[in-house]
């Protein structure tokens, strides 16, 4: 029995770190090619969860919704990059910390406008409910499985798109030496803007999949935003593939340390006083983690070759 | 120290800040106006905080994301001090709980550098983009601690019920706590001053301008930037322990990454590494948000279009906008 406990707990992980990496793919990739810390990335996954919710309620279809969130968010971060981002690349990171900043604020409050404060509530598709049985006896949704899969889909599909195709050569070039592949003639511009659009699309998507698991509300991007934060630290800013392992072991320690460290605790003292401090101790794992692997390599697990 | 000898605008316009600020409460408290008082001791401990921070983040250039964790732990150390007098239970090792705020403040710059001293630790061996996402990564650490601690309150804060005592005077009436404020304010700044003009301070704003000359000179920028990381968080906590005798109330919010976000802000407003560069920006900042507040409900969104053009196509601030360019970048 605790043994699928703890197996269903690992895939409430592995589910978790698909969704952070959707997050901090986007995060990684705005920063390695063109230096930019993006703080309004997660207000793109709210983009993505908004445009989802409503459009699924218009025409009943979730996966209607889904492709409209891809749409919203790639079209919002499109926006956003030609209007404001693009004035930042050559500012310091303070500036760039700042006007993000601001962005949170103008699309958070610019959200409630539209939809009001009351979360919106996003269906499961019919084809993914239900629930399938695990071996030892425990049964996991469907729908859980499916994002799984969607992520490391949308993995492979990233790494194809990186390192078979044009515009993937293009990015990997924009990462290592910019001014040149604007002297080779390259139009650098229009670059940034797909791979920002990109980033905000995989933003979306992350928001519209989690959207029918939580509410769709105002702020509900700020913590997955920090998470990413912690993923990519951990990885190594600029690295898909230190963003991959980095989601995933931030999503497996998360839900598996709220899991287990109050059990292990209260081998050693009372439950009640158990549950408590490792609870407390538990939301901080990940953190101690990151500051684990942080004083011994300080770039992350797989540092980019420059910045 | 060329500020104090020379009048430059400069100064003359902090002269004109510092003035206004003590005598808008004076006339406040005259015409019955205890609202515009708390308005000002608001401006007073939040331009505190981010003195604190423009130690690291103006002279030393660590741009810290994360010193809402220091706000917070000076306004635990009140909040919990202040509960454990209240109730007579011990704190630890059979210590007490205390409501003189003198002693509260010695207790929350204390932990508060401690923490700031750990934090420093290991984010200083990082910086750039690096450095902003663990310090914030390390205030998220605090917040959810507090959150899921439920002995003092957890999500739902903690309050004060009667707001602590200082010798001699009585606290609860607003201007008197006001004053205390300004006072302390004012300390904090000649100390911003002090470091800056001193040795320390030098370096300090040598490592941010070119670390490797620091270094070839004998000086190691770890350490320098280390000590002013701990001096900046222990005045961002005694402003947190004095936040929280003005509400009366302690709570996670204080610890939230928006509030380090909001401390940045208020630098960048008033104008990064000038002396009153907070004090400006904090006056700004809270007559933004109470202006903007009674137009419309709205005023969030407005705040961040300000705050983007301020980023965009002001960077000097208030303060560079009204006396020029800072004399050293």
């Amino acid at each position: 029995m605790t043994l699928a406990l703890a197996l269903e707990q690992l895939l409430n992980g592995l589910q978790l770190g698909v969704m952070l990496f959707l997050m901090a793919a986007g995060l990684t990739l705005i920063f390695g090619v063109m230096g930019l810390i993006n703080l309004a990335h997660g207000s793109l996954y709210m983009v993505g969860a908004f445009a989802c919710a409503t459009v699924a309620a218009w025409t009943g279809s979730f996966w209607i919704g889904l492709i409209a969130s891809l749409a919203a968010a790639a079209a919002a971060g499109a926006v956003v990059e030609l209007a404001v981002i693009r004035r930042l690349y050559d500012r310091d990171h303070l500036d760039q910390v700042l006007a993000t900043f601001a962005l949170i604020l103008m699309f958070s409050e610019g959200t409630r406008w539209l939809f009001g404060s009351f979360p919106l509530y996003l269906d499961i598709p019919p084809l993914l409910q239900g629930a399938v049985a695990l071996p030892g006896g425990t049964e996991y949704p469907v729908y859980r499985l499916a994002i799984i899969l969607a992520g490391a889909i949308v993995a492979f599909g990233l790494y194809l798109l990186i390192s078979r195709t044009r515009l993937g050569m293009r990015i990997r070039a924009g990462e290592s030496d910019r001014e040149m592949i604007g002297a080779l003639g390259v139009d650098i511009r229009t670059l940034y803007t797909v791979v920002f659009a990109l980033g905000a699309a995989l933003a979306g998507l992350a928001g519209a999949m989690v959207g029918a698991l939580q509410s769709v509300q105002v702020g509900m991007g700020e913590p997955v935003l920090i998470l990413a934060f912690v993923v990519i630290v951990i990885g190594g800013i600029g690295s898909i593939k230190g963003a991959l392992l980095g989601a995933l072991l931030v999503g497996v320690t998360d839900t598996m340390g709220r899991f287990l460290l109050p059990k292990i605790l209260a081998l050693f003292v009372a439950p009640a006083q158990a549950g408590m401090i490792g609870g407390a101790a538990a939301s901080m794992l990940i953190y101690i983690v990151m500051a684990v692997i942080l004083a011994v390599k300080p770039r992350g697990l797989f540092p980019a070759a420059h910045a | 120290m060329r500020e104090i000898m020379i009048v430059t605008r400069e100064s003359l316009i902090n002269l004109i800040l510092a003035a206004v600020l003590l005598a808008v409460p004076f006339a406040a408290d005259a015409f019955g106006q205890p609202f515009y008082v708390t308005l000002a001791t608001r401006i007073a401990i939040l331009a505190l905080a981010a003195t604190g921070l423009n130690l690291a983040l103006g002279l030393g250039g660590l741009v810290s994301f994360g010193h809402a964790a220091f706000f917070g732990i000076g306004g635990y150390v009140a909040g919990i001090l202040a509960a454990h007098a209240f109730s007579g239970d011990p704190l630890l090792f059979g210590l007490s709980g205390t409501k003189q705020m003198w002693v509260i403040w010695i207790v929350a710059v204390i932990i508060s550098g401690l923490v700031g001293l750990a934090i420093g630790a290991i984010s200083l061996r990082t910086s750039g983009v690096y450095f902003i996402m663990i310090t914030l990564a390390f205030a998220q650490m605090v917040y959810y601690f507090a959150i899921s601690w439920p002995a003092y309150g957890g999500e739902d804060g903690l309050s004060i019920l009667v707001r602590n005592q200082f010798p001699g005077v009585n606290t609860m009436r607003p201007l008197t706590f006001f004053l205390i404020c300004y006072v302390v304010l004012l300390l904090a700044l000649a100390l911003f001053a002090l470091i800056r003009a001193s040795r320390f301070g030098t370096a300090l704003q040598a490592a941010r301008q070119n670390e490797v000359r620091v270094a070839t000179v004998g000086i190691q920028p770890y350490r320098i930037r280390l000590t002013g990381f701990a001096i900046s968080a222990a005045v961002t906590g005694l402003a947190g322990a004095l936040f929280a005798d003005l509400n009366r109330f302690v709570s996670p919010s204080m610890l939230s990454w928006h509030m380090s976000g909001e401390l940045i802000v208020l630098i960048i407003l008033g104008g990064t590494g000038r002396l009153f560069g907070p004090l400006a920006g904090a006056a700004l900042y809270v007559i933004f948000e109470y202006a903007l507040g009674g137009l419309t409900e709205r005023w969030q969104f407005f705040l961040g279009l300000i705050l983007l053009v301020v980023v965009l196509f002001a960077r000097g601030g208030l303060l560079g906008l009204l006396a020029g360019k800072a004399k050293h970048g």
